[in-house]
């Protein structure tokens, strides 16, 4: 048994949730690109499917324990590759987000989301539930905070973004008190303002967008429109695949990639979208489910910390189709196109089958 | 592998519990909101995606041509680009976008800002026209730049061309682009910058050339390229107008008048069409088919000689000796005298204690000696007709006058027709609070004083008395044909005011004597072998004595000739106005050029091209600008 793939314990469901949701995306990334300069694009989805499946069966043979012992070495790892990446990446579309790995470009950002997840839990090793202190708390914010900082910088605002949700669980977990939520509330509002002029002005004009949509119908506030436009037309049955005005006359900007939602629910309606909204919730709790039966805090939190990322995506990118959010470049997992971000959710997956296979039994 | 931890290494249960029934909530949250756009408001996210994808784009209907009678074309079309915008999505008239547009189509931006806001009221699928008759250039611009201008558009259309330039300008007339005040009138079908007839008979048969503009429905993806057509309603092509203009006839008649200011006008008086028409300075009816030059405009408008103007219709001035033939008819049909009555001519006379001249008292400080009716018409001798007009009193010569057609419209086929004026004690008196002056009545006997003319009225007054009395409204449409295209000819054909048989011999036979017979003043109208007959007219614009004055071309006489061909019963019939032309022996030849044309070279014109260029002074008649 040693030598050979022990599948004892795989969530072979929470696994077909997941092929299933992808496969869904690969379906309109291939209506949407078909008739553009990016047909075929649905192929290489497929391929990073593939390349995501086996790395979840060999990550999923990992004891966790092995690699929360060196997250030190990972975590520094990670922080020197996004600064290298910030500081000698290739420049595209205007920012440093990618690093050459053969003939592909990889996002570290995606990677690093998985790094800081299990450096939280980490954090969580033999911690037991006593009382959260404000170091444990400085700890915390530094955790992401760092790698944060340098990926706005890239600047890559969205990624960034989705490090917050892993935070909030972690604080969460550990017991965070009134008290330093009140402290970090206050001093989230003191930052407001000078988070305004950090910002870059493409994503002051998305804010602005999004505060004001009927004032500017330029730019941030058309997309939002048109996504809306697209959304709605599907009504309760869609249009049909390959029949999304909106997606096929490339009213949606990147409709295969952050928007392939918008293009989705055109072209399936509404029926379409609860069943993908059933799905991701039901990947989501089983999730949780598992987090209540791992072995330790760390393993718990695993599933926990790689949850509140989907989830925060998800809901963030759907979300934002319909205008309850700014716009910012989060793409939605599983779905939209692009291979980091498939890397990140099936090495997560993988770790995530490692947890649930010492998971605990009463 | 299991193992049993102790209770205190795993998260309490309540924290995993909310954070499910935190994403739970937070999906059925976004699940209505999905409810609402894509149930609730289907309808019209579904009309805003049509919106998106469809546009209208017109289909120009071309204007019809514009024949002369015989089906040679005086006004043409070639297919040209029309540059559009659309304005149904708002965001993309951005100023910048505006300038950058009109910037490289040689715009002015603040035309086209005023353009876009004066569009507002209109309905927003409704693409505006920016600019007619686009070069190359400027359509190459537009492909290069689809994706970043998505609301402009190019279209196939169909640009006026006068291939004859300025031949026949002010009867043809010219188009322009729909004005603010055409596009508020109700019920007017017209689009802003769509061209409609401006003047002349482009504008009097507007509807009959114009034709209904078809639409296409087109698919458009986001950067405005066309990807498909969803249906085609075809342009109704305007019907060709053809008119009772003689080109070669035009042609002689602008020639034979020459760089002189002033109008000729040819009827068949039997029909009353229309075989010439001419009025001089004119324009370029082709400066105005896109937006005339600055210069060129100014030009025109400052012009003292009045460019864009017709003449023939518009030139009201006294029409002096020509006159004395309604004078004379006036006189002879009442009874007052018969051709025989005759009058002593010693160069003047005194009529109510007041000494009027005889225009031969100037040069010759004599007269006429002893004239009848025919001699008096011959040599137009003023004092005849004093007397005539002192016998008659004004009331008859005003009956006369107006009955046989001076005083009020023709009833031509052309926008814009003057009345002219033949003063009467009711039109003094309303406009001058004055009673009427018997001794003007002398003055109005002999054309002068406050009577006014137009060339085509004399010739229709003068084609009608030497027809026996049938007055035959000049035209330039044919009416059987405006029937066929549905348009109701004018009623009154022929105006009928029957002549005695004497009378009409006496005068037509005096008027041959004014060409034919020795001392007759419109001698150099003479034609070999044709029977023509005419009358002169020299009238003054302001008095004889400040005329000695002053030597300003101003106050130069008009010379006036209305010559026909045969006499009695004339074929043609030609009025001739040579403004500052001094004296009447410069308009009498100009007559008798036409109608020797008409007679002798009927439809064998050398070579009309060449007779263009001498006209119009333009190098190549009949070919289409080169671009684009």
């Amino acid at each position: 048994m040693r030598n050979s793939f022990n599948f004892h314990d795989f969530d072979w469901i929470l696994f077909g949730l997941v092929l299933l949701i992808a496969g869904i995306g690969i379906l309109e990334i291939y209506s949407t690109t078909t008739l553009t300069p990016l047909a075929g694009q649905f192929q290489k989805q497929i391929y990073w499917l593939l390349l995501g499946c086996a790395l979840t069966v060999i990550v999923s043979q990992l004891d966790y324990h092995l690699i929360l012992a060196h997250i030190p070495w990972i975590y520094f790892l990670a922080l020197l590759t996004l600064g290298a990446v910030l500081l000698a990446g290739p420049r595209l579309a205007g920012t440093h987000r990618w690093i050459q790995v053969g003939g592909f470009t990889l996002q570290v950002s995606e990677l690093a989301k998985l790094v800081i997840i299990l450096a939280v839990a980490a954090a969580f090793t033999r911690r037991r539930n006593r009382a959260f202190t404000w170091g444990e708390l400085a700890r915390l914010g530094l955790l992401a905070g760092v790698p944060g900082i340098l990926v706005a910088l890239e600047p890559d605002l969205g990624t960034a973004l989705t490090f917050l949700p892993i935070v909030a669980a972690g604080a969460f977990m550990a017991g965070i008190r009134r008290r330093q939520v009140m402290v970090l509330g206050l001093i989230g509002i003191l930052a407001l303002p000078a988070a305004w002029y950090v910002l870059r002005p493409y994503q002051r004009e998305r804010l602005e967008a999004f505060v004001h949509p009927k004032q500017n119908t330029q730019g941030s506030s058309y997309q939002v429109t048109q996504t809306k436009i697209a959304i709605g037309s599907g009504g309760l049955w869609g249009r049909g695949l390959g029949n999304g005005t909106q997606s096929q006359l490339g009213f949606i900007p990147v409709s295969h990639a952050d928007a392939i939602f918008a293009a989705f629910s055109e072209e399936r309606g509404f029926i379409g979208t609860l069943a993908v909204f059933v799905l991701y919730a039901i990947l989501l709790l089983r999730l949780l489910e598992g987090a209540r039966t791992a072995a330790d805090q760390a393993g718990s939190f695993i599933l926990i910390g790689f949850a509140s990322v989907l989830f925060f995506q998800v809901a963030v990118n759907v979300g934002m189709m319909i205008g309850l959010f700014p716009i910012t470049g989060i793409p939605l997992p599983l779905m939209s196109e692009g291979g980091s971000s498939m890397l990140f959710i099936f090495l997560g997956l993988g770790l995530v089958m490692s947890v649930k296979k010492q998971r605990f039994v009463n | 592998m299991q193992v049993r931890f102790p209770e205190d290494e795993r998260f309490p249960s309540w924290k995993i519990t909310f954070l499910e029934y935190f994403i739970a909530a937070a999906f059925v949250g976004l699940l209505v909101g999905y409810w609402r756009l894509q149930v609730g408001q289907h309808t019209q996210m579904l009309e805003q995606a049509e919106h998106n994808r469809i546009r209208e784009l017109p289909i120009i209907a071309p204007r019809g041509r514009i024949l002369d009678r015989q089906g040679r074309v005086l006004v043409d079309n070639f297919p040209s680009f029309t540059i559009l915008l659309n304005r149904e999505n708002a965001s993309q008239l951005r100023d910048a976008h505006l300038e950058m547009i009109s910037r490289a189509l040689d715009l002015d931006p603040g035309d086209v800002e005023d353009m876009v806001k004066r569009s507002v009221k209109l309905p927003r699928y409704q693409p505006i026209v920016l600019k007619q008759a686009a070069t190359l250039k400027d359509v190459a611009f537009i492909d290069a730049h689809r994706s970043e201008l998505p609301e402009v558009d190019v279209i196939q259309s169909q640009q006026r061309f006068y291939p004859k330039h300025s031949v026949a300008s002010a009867v043809l007339g010219y188009v322009g682009e729909v004005s603010q005040a055409d596009l508020a009138r109700p019920g007017a079908n017209y689009r802003a910058g769509d061209l409609i007839g401006k003047f002349g008979i482009e504008r009097e048969y507007n509807s009959i050339l114009r034709g209904r503009d078809g639409m296409k429905r087109v698919v458009v993806n986001s950067r405005g390229q066309e990807v498909g057509t969803l249906g085609t309603v075809n342009a109704l092509p305007g019907h060709d107008l053809r008119l009772t203009l003689d080109l070669d006839l035009q042609l002689t008649a602008e020639a034979a008048l020459g760089d002189r200011p002033g109008a000729v006008v040819a009827l068949d008086p039997r029909t009353g069409e229309v075989l010439a028409m001419v009025s001089h300075p004119t324009f370029d009816p082709n400066d105005f088919t896109h937006h005339i030059p600055v210069a060129t405009w100014k030009q025109l408008t400052t012009d003292p000689m009045h460019p864009l103007m017709n003449k023939a219709i518009q030139a009201q001035l006294a029409p002096g000796s020509i006159f004395k033939i309604v004078t004379g008819t006036a006189a002879l049909e009442t009874g007052t005298i018969t051709p025989d009555f005759k009058v002593l001519c010693d160069g003047k006379v005194t009529i109510y204690g007041h000494t009027y001249h005889d225009w031969t008292w100037w040069t010759l400080h004599g007269g006429h000696g002893t004239v009848d009716l025919h001699r008096g018409i011959v040599v137009s001798c003023d004092v005849y007709f004093y007397t005539l007009g002192k016998m008659l009193g004004i009331d008859k010569i005003d009956y006369f006058a107006e009955r046989m057609g001076l005083g009020h419209r023709t009833g031509i086929d052309l926008p814009d027709e003057d009345s002219g004026l033949i003063p009467s004690p009711d039109w003094v008196r309303r406009v001058f609070h004055h009673p009427w002056w018997p001794g003007v009545t002398m003055s109005v006997a002999i054309g002068q004083g406050a009577v006014q003319a137009t060339p085509l009225q004399i010739a229709y007054v003068i084609g009608g008395i030497a027809s026996g009395g049938d007055f035959a409204r000049p035209h330039l449409a044919f009416g059987r044909e405006l029937e066929n295209l549905g348009v109701d000819p004018p009623a009154n054909s022929t105006v009928r005011f029957p002549l005695h048989q004497t009378t009409v011999r006496a005068v037509t036979d005096a008027m041959w004597g004014v060409v034919n017979e020795p001392g007759g003043t419109g001698a150099s109208a003479r034609c070999r072998g044709l029977n023509v007959a005419g009358k002169t007219g020299t009238a003054q614009v302001v008095s004889a004595s400040l005329q000695e004055a002053s030597h300003s071309a101003e106050y130069r006489n008009n010379a006036w000739f209305v010559g026909y061909s045969p006499s009695p019963n004339p074929g043609i019939v030609v009025a001739v106005l040579v403004m500052q032309g001094e004296h009447s022996s410069v308009a009498a030849p100009i007559a008798g050029d036409v109608i020797r044309a008409y007679y002798h070279e009927k439809g064998q014109t050398p070579n009309p091209d060449q007779l263009v260029s001498q006209v119009t002074g333009k190098a190549k008649p009949g070919a289409a600008p080169r671009e684009p």
